[in-house]
């Protein structure tokens, strides 16, 4: 929705003032400076892929001659690459089902039920939101060790579920509150229940905001890193961040390897992001806004 | 809070189909509500409980002992955990990197952010192209970006040619094995991934400015930093705030960036508070000592969001974080 605010016509007749033409040029060399300093980097790791080690030695920022296709061609025939790759994608789409899920249901029941304790309730999963991942990590681990979730994307996808639970809920709990209560009066006079109110109604026009909370525990959950790090020990059950991580580490001297390996491991996210964008922007900025 | 709840609402009782004033359909349908908000509740409530609030609670508890993580908690030792904590120097610097962290952000993020969306704001070509882009770098994970610039300042790297190559070779450093450096290095880092963000953020405010209080301003004789300065940056203030909050927050908790491109080094002039945490519950095993690391980063957090909640978030959060729905 921001786009479209931002591409909408301005009203006629308003003519660019003389300051913004002299502000014009230097708007586009910053615009230049922004798009250089932001893409350089990834240039560099997706070019790099395409080098071989030695000319990466002799040149660091050169560009591929003759251009090298094994890296990237040995890593997309690695059986590891493909196991990272699933196992996120396994991991974050169960967290980000269950956040969801279990997220929308409290929800409901915090903004269209009264009930006693409501906001002490609301409270504490707010409370959540300032708690980081890291704060809780020795008893989380503990926990997992005794519930033998040690080295199982169970043991991943738990905690982070409930530690999307607290930005879901206070994204999805004003969105909800905000749906007329006509429409549940008039869901209510056709037989419906609040169950069936909230199931066949309330979520299907919660879509928006469903789509962003989804989005956010998503990313969220794809590109953790200190939970996996901790959880798995055995690299046949390693997420992307971490592989890509310890591959850095475990060929440090094979450059191109490894800028073939990141530049593979970006790609997932960036067809995400560019699917996402507009959720993603909505959510952080909406789930401060409240 | 709702003191009222004994009483059963109206739309229950409208729910129930007979608005009866009293007998078994009005019972009857008070506990059907308290089944659907149990059936509702628990499942978010136990996930949460177990995951996120125990383990809190899990941590305050070992913070008083001497443990390994294995056996029986029998070594108590009071608050000499906090003690030895606070008074270690490794720790006091892990401290104050988070606050360079914190001042940092605050001092060149915040007006670079700001200033970068003014300037993207006007009329530009492709610039729903360069939003996309500007945003990127927040999108991938901390893992790979901390690979990615591992990679770029290796010693006689692309970052060390560059500089070479602009005539510049006397600005290079060891950028990440260096003590004095290694935090700049860091905090560039962290720049490069998070200003889109800022960017984004400050946009989307900048959107809320109507264009009419800027022409009425320049009619009325005001240049342009001026209708800036006076008109467009007091506007975005809880925008401002917001970002301020999250950049906070974000810097008191850097670990996955730290730990992979420099585990806390050289010599502890990265360490952050959670890589300190980590380290020393992880790799040292020493659980009690990690937990109550753990409980003073999570006071000075929580405090920090307390006041700042109390007074600068006040007004923009009402219904986020401590608001209330009606």
């Amino acid at each position: 929705m921001m786009t479209a605010t931002a591409l909408a016509p301005r009203p006629a007749g308003d003519k660019p003032r003389p300051a913004f033409s002299v502000m014009t040029p230097v708007r586009y060399l910053f615009a230049l400076l922004i798009v250089g300093v932001t893409l350089a980097p990834l240039l560099f790791v997706i070019l790099g892929g395409f080098r071989s080690n030695a000319q990466i030695n002799s040149d660091p920022a050169g560009l591929p001659s003759p251009w090298v296709f094994s890296n990237y061609a040995t890593i997309l025939a690695s059986e590891s690459f493909w196991r990272f790759l699933a196992n996120s994608t396994v991991i974050s789409v169960a967290a980000t089902a269950l956040a969801v899920g279990l997220g929308s249901m409290a929800a409901f029941a915090l903004s269209r039920y009264r009930f006693r304790g409501r906001e002490a309730l609301y409270s504490m999963f707010t409370v959540g939101l300032l708690f980081p991942l890291g704060v809780a990590i020795l008893p989380v681990y503990l926990l997992l060790r005794q519930l033998h979730l040690l080295e199982s994307w169970v043991g991943v996808a738990l905690p982070q579920a409930a530690f999307a639970l607290p930005v879901t809920i206070i994204i999805l709990r004003p969105f909800m509150a905000a749906i007329p209560t006509e429409i549940e009066d008039a869901a209510v006079m056709d037989g419906a229940t609040r169950l069936g109110f909230f199931w066949r109604i309330l979520l299907p026009l919660s879509r928006p905001a469903l789509v962003t909370v989804s989005v956010l525990a998503f990313i969220t959950s794809w590109n953790g890193y200190l939970l996996p790090l901790l959880v798995f020990n055995n690299p046949a059950n390693f997420t992307v961040p971490l592989g890509v991580a310890t591959f850095q580490s475990q060929y440090a001297q094979d450059t191109a390897s490894i800028l073939a390996f990141t530049a593979l491991s970006i790609v997932p996210a960036l067809v995400f992001f560019i699917f996402a964008e507009r959720h993603i922007v909505g959510g952080l900025t909406g789930s401060v806004k409240g | 809070m709702s003191t009222t709840t004994a009483v059963v609402t109206p739309d229950v009782t409208t729910a129930a189909g007979a608005p009866s004033p009293q007998g078994a359909p009005r019972r009857r349908s008070h506990l059907r509500k308290r089944l659907e908000l149990a059936l509702l509740i628990a499942p978010a409530t136990i996930l949460f409980v177990t995951f996120v609030f125990l383990p809190l609670v899990a941590a305050g508890y070992y913070s008083l002992f001497d443990w390994n993580g294995f056996g029986p908690l029998v070594d108590f030792v009071g608050f000499d955990n906090y003690a030895k904590a606070l008074g270690d120097p490794l720790f006091q610097g892990a401290i104050s990197h988070n606050l360079f962290i914190v001042v940092a952000s605050l001092v060149v993020q915040l007006p670079l952010s700001i200033a970068l969306a003014l300037l993207l704001n006007g009329k530009i070509r492709g610039r729903t192209a360069l939003r996309l882009l500007v945003f990127t770098p927040y999108v991938l994970s901390e893992a790979v970006t901390a690979v990615i610039w591992l990679s770029l300042l290796q010693p006689h790297g692309v970052i060390d040619g560059l500089l070479e190559g602009a005539g510049l070779g006397g600005l290079v450093q060891l950028w990440l094995a260096d003590q004095n450096i290694v935090m700049l290095t860091l905090f560039a880092v962290i720049t490069w991934k998070y200003i889109g963000f800022g960017i984004i953020l400050f946009l989307a405010g900048l959107q809320g400015v109507p264009d009419e209080l800027r022409e009425a301003a320049s009619i009325d004789g005001a240049s342009g930093w001026q209708t800036t300065r006076l008109i467009v940056i007091p506007l975005l203030a809880p925008t401002i705030r917001i970002w301020v909050f999250l950049s906070i927050i974000g810097s008191l908790q850097l670990f996955d960036l730290v730990w992979i491109m420099t585990l806390g080094g050289p010599a502890g002039a990265s360490t952050t508070m959670a890589s300190y945490l980590i380290d020393r519950g992880f790799r040292r095993y020493e659980f009690g000592f990690g937990s109550a690391v753990a409980i003073i980063l999570f006071a000075i957090c929580f405090v920090f969001a307390l006041f700042y909640q109390r007074f600068a978030l006040r007004r923009d959060t009402q219904g986020a974080i401590t608001g209330r729905v009606e």
